[in-house]
């Protein structure tokens, strides 16, 4: 119990019990269940982008290109599905996570053959993906969606004084993904391979680990939930905007360093980057009902990742290091 | 085998590489577009390349002492804020002493902004990536906030010298970033914390045992870093005579490729100023060129993603890993 | 022969013109602790992965486990079948996971897909833990640990994979005397067991303890294999070598003023009360174990680190170090033992290895560094330590081991130390080298510079020391000259 309370996920666990006290004191409407559900509702791809992005942390690497990538599949799914008489959610997925995962796989392959610097490759992909998106799209947003993606979708209905209050399917697919990625890295020896090469590459290719299949995995699932993420994302605004999700990758990224994952690997956890993305979201969320600038979130996103790294590297400012000043 | 070569005879060979390759895309353009061979074109080149440039130092100098800094452009556009709002609010009818003023605040801005930065590389001890990218996130902020979003614009007209005039028919922006490169040449091969930056790029332990002060070089690295991209946001002033939040960011990308081109090592230790500067031409180049020929803007971002891809595979073979 | 757990001959290895193994042979008996030794270079890592199927070795050789019939070579899955593992010196291990992970480790690579039980994984590791008789906590992350316990889980972890031979690189390099003898009883426990151990080791006085034979290897050719019984470390050492160890002790002679003089000093939790004089033209060893406290205190003299307590005199004016910069400007200088990592920056040049600690007197105006009288200093230092370099703009990893400790030597000479503090100076450097360290060393010394010489072997201060200090737990325990007393002798006061 102690480990846990002094975790990352502990501390942010004890931070978003003590945010969430505030604001329902604070204000009239945060501790209702329709703002619980609008969270939920709201934040659930942003969740999905989290916990396939703390996969990639944790094996060593880092990836800034997975939020253009879901902009990708969405534009893709939808070009390819309508002609073709739409499709339903089954092909949907399955295209959506096919061609996310190859987008993955692809950023998989400069890392792992050539050798390549992961934020430089992905930087790379990154313009290369989004360039071509926006060439080829013309910059113009998709209108015209098949019917099943249009259609919301209510997954848990609770009738409230005045209306309702709805989980619609965003929600379920966060589930499946989170539940996904929690079972793979917790309870498969894959997920300990995982940890275990990105907490020492070289121990790991010596107790035959397969290297490429590792990388592969890694940042082909960042894809895989990418692919899905913008399929959601397409279904809750329910059109396809090829630069909506332009920028996001930095806020998923504050979030799951907030959660304890470091960007050499090792550590991390999908409960950790959920609870990271909850706070984000509990603060934006609070920002907005005390009534403060929207202008204001990004800087404190950036005050936070930079108050979040100076924490968990807090031992070092301690004063028996190397070069410190003579003291008494 | 391969490090001997690249160790010993690198140096000339960067810099020959670099200007074939100059020549090289200036002869692409030039057959793909006659009208680029012209006076006009390459007038406007020189004004154009010096902001890529000093952002390029900037971003270069992190990436020798074993880092990267992705807060370049941001903290170019916060000094082009502040000296604008500073101008602005005080000195609109100065005449041309606004000029030293914005350049004194745009380079000090820059220079706190990457002090902070290097401390916090340095001192704290967390990953460069990370202390750039979350300086990037919170410089944009500040930015928005302050700005909400509209631009900052209406400038004195001693702006327009530094951004549009020329002496002696030399562009001033391209001489102000000639100053700059010769500056960072000089820092980088003639100085103990050139050499210093070298050794703390490829092994820092070492470098602390051999006595140099590792953490000082760290955050003199950011601090120069910080201070030429704040040069650069007060030329990116200058010539558009306004300023506005996310200006320029486009340019990271390319400020990056730049310095893979010329063969800067991603680990740290190596890398040289002049063939820089030559491949920031061959990059203007081709960026002009593609304009020129109707090139979409979002097709030459495609292209530059892909091309840093493959700069960084044909590089790959011939760098020494840490 | 089922009392066979391993017989190898004709093994030959090549790289390219470079021929690493000629014609070896060996042979290992199931249960017994078998050393293989030999100088640096002379072939065991290669011989080590021959055997555990990373080299192919050239046609003719002839490999087989357990009275199995022999191949050419070695398949890695067929040597994991045998139970044969190799514990390299960096361990191979995960500091990021739990000890019962790392111990567990293997299964989670052959079967990454079964489901993980956790309660399976620290069955696992507890039963193994149990098995060796030593305490650990299976959940508590590798990274906290000590070196000493993180070996004890390597160890646990090629048991857990049902290792029958296992092969261990310096397992002793790091550890103090009593982290030694706790893990020499567990290698004897495995042996009585059954588990074949082929120990790696260039601890002399450990090989003869626990081994009941050993082989040794030079330049790639087999030497032989004796038995320990009778064996004496310098005749050891001379089969290793080849050559008839007979330096010539160093005079006795008489030294002029006290250049470094410490009082009382003390860091807590490292070392206390410690009070010594050196002079010039004096070498004074400093020996003792690993966690003796030698190195910790080498640094504080150093100004790396600060001491809690006491005093330290420079030329009889008391000094105090904020950092190792101010040291170096004082004249102290420090020959790290960490040579490759911490002593030269291996992919930069040689000429800038040898600039990097004196640029404050390079750059002269202030902000003028010239390349040319780097260059000059860089030459003039090759020349003078007779150092074998054909191009001093190639990196530093380019040159032998021998040559790059002379030009690490070389960067702290030009700073014109007054006391030179040489820590382990030859760790991983041959017998010829050696040689070639200490002459200098005494060179030196006769030019009047105070000489620190940090080290746990015996015949080194016995041979080239004037005096020995003898330091054991973090405080000084003897005080001594070799002259009055035989090497045998103070090796076994070391190593009390």
């Amino acid at each position: 119990m102690r480990s846990f309370l002094v975790s990352p996920e502990g501390v942010l666990t004890l931070l978003i019990l003590l945010l969430s006290a505030f604001l329902s004191l604070a204000t009239d409407s945060f501790l209702s269940l329709q703002n619980v559900f609008d969270l939920l509702n709201n934040q659930s791809v942003n969740i999905i982008f989290a916990v396939g992005l703390v996969v990639v942390l944790i094996a060593g690497g880092i990836d800034i290109s997975f939020s253009v990538a879901a902009s990708v599949v969405q534009y893709v799914t939808v070009v390819l599905l309508m002609p073709t008489g739409g499709g339903n959610w089954a092909i949907g997925l399955l295209l959506a996570s096919g061609v996310g995962m190859s987008l993955g796989l692809f950023n998989a392959l400069f890392i792992h053959r050539f050798r390549i610097v992961s934020i430089i490759v992905t930087i790379g992909t990154f313009n290369l993906f989004f360039g071509l998106l926006m060439y080829l799209s013309r910059g113009r947003s998709l209108y015209d969606i098949p019917d099943w993606l249009y259609d919301r979708v209510a997954i848990l209905s609770v009738p409230l004084e005045r209306g309702s209050a709805t989980l619609y399917l965003p929600v379920l697919a966060m589930v499946a993904v989170v539940t996904a990625t929690w079972i793979i890295l917790s309870r498969t020896g894959l997920g300990r391979q995982i940890y275990g090469f990105g907490s020492n590459p070289d121990a790991a290719r010596r107790s035959g680990i397969n290297i490429a299949w590792i990388q592969a995995f890694a940042y082909g699932w960042l894809g895989l939930c990418a692919g899905i993420a913008g399929l959601m994302q397409a279904h809750i605004v329910r059109e396809v905007v090829p630069n909506a999700l332009y920028g996001r990758e930095l806020d998923i990224l504050a979030a799951v360093v907030l959660g304890g994952a470091v960007l050499g690997g090792g550590r991390g956890s999908v409960l950790g980057a959920v609870l990271g993305v909850v706070l984000l979201a509990l603060i934006q969320n609070g920002l907005n009902l005390l009534g403060i600038t929207p202008f204001a979130f990004k800087m404190i996103v950036g005050a936070i990742i930079l108050i979040a790294i100076t924490a968990s590297n807090a031992e070092r400012l301690l004063p028996e290091t190397l070069k410190s000043r003579s003291e008494a | 085998m391969r490090q001997a070569f690249t160790t010993w005879s690198g140096d000339r060979i960067e810099l020959s590489a670099m200007v074939l390759f100059l020549i090289a895309s200036i002869v692409l353009f030039g057959s793909l577009a006659p009208q680029f061979l012209s006076a006009g074109i390459f007038r406007s080149m020189a004004f154009q390349l010096p902001e890529l440039g000093l952002l390029t130092l900037a971003m270069f100098i992190p990436i020798i002492a074993g880092g990267l800094n992705l807060a370049v452009t941001f903290t170019a556009n916060i000094c082009g804020l502040a000296s604008a709002f500073f101008v602005k609010s005080f000195m609109m009818d100065a005449g041309i002493t606004a000029l030293p003023v914005a350049l004194v605040i745009g380079m000090g801005t820059g220079l706190l902004i990457g002090l902070a930065t290097g401390a916090m590389v340095a001192y704290v001890g967390a990953h460069p990536i990370l202390v750039t990218l979350g300086v990037m996130i919170f410089l944009r902020g500040v930015g928005e906030l302050l700005t909400r979003g509209s631009d900052i614009s209406g400038l004195p007209d001693s702006f327009r010298t530094l951004g549009h005039e020329s002496v002696l028919d030399f562009p001033i922006p391209m001489l102000v970033f000639l100053i700059a490169v010769a500056v960072c040449f000089y820092i980088m091969q003639f100085t103990k914390l050139g050499f210093s930056i070298h050794m703390v790029g490829s092994n820092p332990q070492a470098s602390l045992y051999s006595g140099i002060n590792v953490n000082r070089v760290l955050v003199w690295v950011y601090g120069l870093s910080g201070a030429l991209a704040g040069l650069a946001g007060i030329i990116m002033l200058a010539r558009f005579n306004s300023v506005r939040v996310g200006h320029g960011e486009s340019y990271l990308l390319i400020t990056i490729l730049a310095c893979f081109l010329a063969g800067a090592n991603p680990f740290g230790g190596f890398g040289r100023v002049l063939p820089l500067a030559v491949g920031l031409m061959s990059l203007q180049v081709i960026a002009s060129g593609m304009n020129l020929m109707g090139a979409s803007q979002h097709l030459a971002t495609a292209a530059w993603g892909g091309f840093l891809i493959l700069v960084m595979i044909l590089r790959a073979p011939f760098q020494a890993k840490r | 022969m089922a009392k066979q757990a391993l017989r190898a001959s004709g093994v030959t290895q090549k790289f390219g013109a470079f021929t690493a193994l000629e014609n070896v042979s060996f042979e290992l008996e199931k249960g017994e602790v078998h050393c293989l030794a030999g100088e640096n270079g002379c072939g065991k890592s290669t011989l080590i992965k021959v055997i555990n199927g990373v080299n192919v070795p050239e046609p003719g050789a002839e490999i087989s486990f357990g009275g199995a019939p022999a191949t050419a070579s070695v398949l890695p899955q067929e040597a994991k079948k045998h139970g044969l593992h190799v514990i390299w010196q960096d361990l191979a291990l995960f500091p990021d996971l739990t000890v019962a992970e790392n111990i567990s480790f293997d299964a989670f690579v052959s079967r990454p897909f079964g489901a993980r039980k956790v309660s399976d994984t620290r069955k696992t590791a507890e039963d193994v833990i149990s098995r060796i008789g030593i305490e650990l906590d299976p959940n508590v992350r590798l990274g906290d640990l000590s070196i000493a316990k993180r070996q004890i889980v390597a160890i646990c972890r090629v048991l857990a994979a049902d290792a029958r031979i296992i092969f261990m690189d310096e397992p002793t390099a790091s550890l103090t005397r009593k982290e030694t003898q706790a893990l020499l009883a567990i290698v004897r426990k495995l042996s009585s067991e059954g588990i074949s151990i082929v120990f790696v080791s260039h601890r002399l006085a450990e090989v003869l303890d626990v081994c009941a034979r050993v082989t040794i290897l030079k330049d790639g050719k087999l030497v032989g294999t004796y038995p320990t019984e009778g064996m004496t470390q310098k005749r050891l050492s001379e089969l290793m070598t080849g050559l008839e160890l007979n330096e010539k002790q160093r005079p006795k002679k008489d030294f002029g003023d006290t250049v470094l003089e410490v009082r009382k000093l003390s860091r807590t939790g490292e070392y206390q009360d410690i009070s010594f004089s050196l002079h010039a033209g004096e070498i004074l060893g400093l020996t003792g174990l690993m966690g003796s406290g030698r190195t910790e205190l080498a640094l504080s003299l150093f100004g790396m680190t600060r001491p809690h307590l006491g005093d330290i005199l420079l030329n009889r004016r008391p000094v105090r170090f904020a950092s190792n910069e101010d040291a170096i400007e004082a004249g102290i200088a420090y020959v790290s033992e960490d040579r490759l990592n911490l002593g030269l920056v291996q992919t930069q040049s040689i000429v800038k290895n040898t600039a990097a600690t004196v640029l404050d007197d390079l750059a002269q105006p202030s902000y003028w560094l010239s390349p040319g009288r780097i260059r000059a200093l860089c030459d003039h230092w090759i020349d003078r330590l007779k150092t074998k370099v054909s191009n001093p703009d190639l990196p530093v990893s380019s040159l032998s081991g021998g040559n790059q400790q002379r030009i690490v030597l070389a960067k702290w000479l030009a700073t014109k130390p007054k006391v030179l503090i040489l820590d382990a100076p030859t760790v991983g450097v041959d017998v010829g080298a050696k040689a070639g360290i200490f002459r200098i060393a005494r060179d030196l010394a006769d030019q009047g510079m105070a000489i620190l010489l940090i080290t746990d072997e015996a015949s080194e201060v016995h041979t080239h020391a004037d005096r020995v200090l003898i330091l054991r737990d973090g405080s000084i325990r003897e005080e001594l000259s070799p002259h009055d007393i035989e090497e045998e002798a103070l090796e076994g006061l070391i190593n009390a």
